[in-house]
């Protein structure tokens, strides 16, 4: 029976819930990484998402200049490059030199770095609000037409098709990477216990850039999925998504990848179903209020049970 | 003569903010440099200062809840207060957090104030924010002030008036400037006393080994909230002088993280973090390294401007503070890389003074 209440809460509650999840999944996976196998919370995360989002939107702009239309996911795959090689240089020049200090040093240094990527991308780009994506985003026709035969409608526009295929997919070749190649082993086995894992031979240096790598693919991916989602971007959008990412990363586990992406969906589907009216005619909790969901679980994780839901690790 | 007067209004307004910053510093001071607790929501706490202090001061309004009109001292210890309960709930919730934790947790907590401030637009007038907040000096010249208690015990409305159209119009600038600088002053002895005195031996004790420190059988977790409520107690009292200095407050703009948060992280790592001079010196030389890039980011884009005529020049403008902050973030790494202690290293209390000769 598909009642108005279905009709309105999948299409408006649910799948934007999720899209928002699987970015924050793709977003916390980076955070949980660094978080796990260089033991420090990565503030700079955010800026990188942010600064790949603009570089996806400057390829698309001299493609076009050159004739060619192309999709944002096209102009993504040079600027995905763009942020791994971002990350590479941010990890030698700024975070190597802690490597051997207390943790929190690195800590004030991405804190440091957050703000420098983000005012070199404001230097460059300007700080107003760039329209990603012109025009409304229509509902998928085909998946229109098709569920309604089953008298179910569901209005999914293309955007979010891509976003949940790109993520997924994305999801695949990440669990792949993980479990089965060497360099995904070697990466769980720092996490795990990095003295160990470098008396059995494993070059943590290697396993380090190995993460940026990941880290910064991901945030990438994020970031232009994130920017695809709103059509807008600007230079405040990395900052916005930390607070959630880290929720996620600790609602999972920290350490744990797929804790990271199940946290990231939780956290997406609760920011968007607490504007639901379970209770009444109005939103249970102020659509303003809205960012405030993803640290208040955040924080009763981290008093009830800080290791996350998938037993992750815990400082 | 005129243009003196603007070079000491300047050098007022330096100091002023300077102060503002090195109130922040103090009481970062307090949680990092003592307790080494990582407080990345600055901001939040002088906001949540600022507010008090004008919501309890200001006039009525049908904008914002009250404008009770209280005394300022009121509204100054009111905003201590405040920022203290609010530092309380959030020390008890997240002291135990490791630092990065507590870093997130903070940084969260201040993204709260500032969505607070913003959906609660019957209390705090929302994104438009609270103006015509009263200066400490100044507020003698508006009429609610004067032709009240203690004010119009002295002289009659009237007679106020002429007297304050007789002198001119800025002299409450110095004096506002040296109240904050007093108080500066005054915060900085009481934190030495504090930093020699047991308590502050005891801080040191657990910042260094934690685990040790609770052996001993101190209470870890008790004097980190101390230590956390005692720095965001100075802070909001910091914020409440922003509020004056500004007198417009709104949440965005004012309370932005990378120019609160951060700048007072710049300066107290610059100066020297566990050391109280070196946080206020670091303030007021981050602080004018800060205001004077202006001048001369501003100057190079006068002088790119003659040079090539053709080049449009308003971007550069506009884009002129991004380029400070990117320099002030590299400055930030610099000094974390090269000279970690900061300009005035920490001293430890056991080797200050008399016993400087047997402690080492």
């Amino acid at each position: 029976m598909w009642e108005s209440f279905w009709f309105e809460f999948i299409n408006f509650y649910f799948i934007p819930g999720l899209v928002l999840g699987c970015i924050y999944a793709l977003g916390a996976i980076g955070i949980t990484l660094t978080f796990g196998i260089l033991r420090f919370a990565n503030f700079a995360h955010g800026e990188i998402m942010m600064t790949s989002s603009y570089l996806t939107w400057e390829f698309v702009l001299v493609a076009s200049s050159f004739g060619l239309i192309l999709h944002p996911i096209i102009g993504a795959i040079p600027a995905s490059i763009c942020a791994i090689i971002l990350a590479l240089i941010v990890d030698r020049l700024f975070y190597k030199p802690f490597r051997n200090s207390p943790t929190i040093m690195i800590v004030i240094a991405s804190f440091g770095m957050m703000l420098i990527i983000r005012s070199m991308v404001q230097v460059i780009w300007g700080p107003n609000q760039i329209t990603f994506v012109k025009g409304i985003a229509k509902p998928n026709p085909i998946i229109k037409d098709f569920t309604s035969s089953f008298d179910i409608m569901l209005l999914i526009p293309n955007k979010h098709i891509f976003i949940l295929l790109g993520t997924i997919i994305i999801m695949l070749i990440f669990n792949y990477l993980l479990s089965s190649t060497k360099i995904g082993k070697g990466m769980r086995a720092v996490s795990d216990n990095p003295n160990l894992a470098e008396v059995s031979g494993i070059n943590v240096e290697n396993i380090v850039k190995a993460t940026w790598v990941v880290g910064g693919f991901c945030a990438a991916a994020a970031g232009v999925f994130l920017a695809m989602d709103t059509q807008f971007i600007e230079s405040t959008m990395g900052f916005r998504m930390l607070l959630p990412m880290f929720a996620a990363a600790i609602l999972g586990g920290i350490g744990r990848p797929f804790g990271a992406v199940a946290g990231g969906l939780i956290i997406g589907l609760a920011e968007e179903l607490s504007a639901y009216p379970w209770l009444g005619d109005g939103p249970v909790i102020s659509p303003g209020y809205k960012s405030g969901v993803a640290f208040s679980i955040m924080v009763i994780m981290l008093i009830f049970r800080p290791s996350g839901l998938f037993r992750g690790r815990v400082f | 003569m005129e243009i003196f007067l603007g070079y000491f209004l300047y050098a007022m307004s330096l100091l002023t903010v300077g102060g503002i910053y090195a109130l922040l510093a103090l009481g970062l001071n307090v949680q990092w440099g003592f307790a080494g607790l990582f407080n990345a929501g600055v901001a939040g706490f002088a906001a949540i200062g600022a507010y008090t202090y004008a919501l309890l001061t200001t006039a009525k309004s049908q904008f914002h809840f009250g404008g009770l009109e209280l005394p300022l001292i009121v509204g100054d210890i009111m905003a201590m207060i405040f920022a203290g309960i609010v530092a309380t709930i959030i020390g008890l919730i997240c002291i135990r957090l490791r630092a990065d934790y507590l870093a997130i947790a903070t940084i969260g907590i201040a993204e709260i104030i500032k969505l607070i401030l913003k959906n609660e637009t019957d209390i705090t007038n929302g994104p438009r924010g609270i103006n015509k907040i009263p200066r400490t000096w100044e507020h003698f010249t508006e009429e609610r002030f004067y032709s009240n208690f203690p004010m119009n015990f002295i002289s009659n409305p009237k007679g106020w008036e002429v007297f304050f159209d007789s002198i001119p119009k800025w002299w409450w600038q110095p004096f506002f400037a040296c109240t904050i600088l007093t108080i500066v002053i005054i915060i900085y002895f009481l934190l030495e006393k504090l930093r020699v005195s047991p308590w502050g031996r005891m801080m040191t004790a657990i910042r260094e080994n934690e685990n040790a420190a609770a052996a001993a059988g101190k209470n870890v977790t008790k004097r980190r909230i101390e230590a956390f409520i005692l720095g965001a107690v100075i802070m909001g009292l910091a914020g409440a002088f922003l509020g004056q200095h500004l007198r417009l407050i709104e949440p965005t703009q004012t309370f932005d993280p990378s120019k609160m948060t951060f700048l007072v992280w710049v300066m107290l790592i610059a100066g020297g973090s566990g050391n109280n001079k070196g946080a206020i010196l670091g303030a007021f030389l981050i602080w004018f390294v800060w205001s004077s890039s202006e001048l001369v980011t501003n100057g190079f884009i006068e002088i790119l401007a003659t040079m090539f005529d053709s080049v449009d020049i308003s971007i550069l403008k506009n884009r002129a503070g991004f380029i400070r902050m990117l320099f002030i973030g590299l400055l930030l790494q610099l000094i974390l890389q090269r000279f970690p202690k900061g300009i005035l290293p920490e001293k430890r209390p056991a080797i200050s003074g008399k016993s400087q000769k047997y402690a080492g």
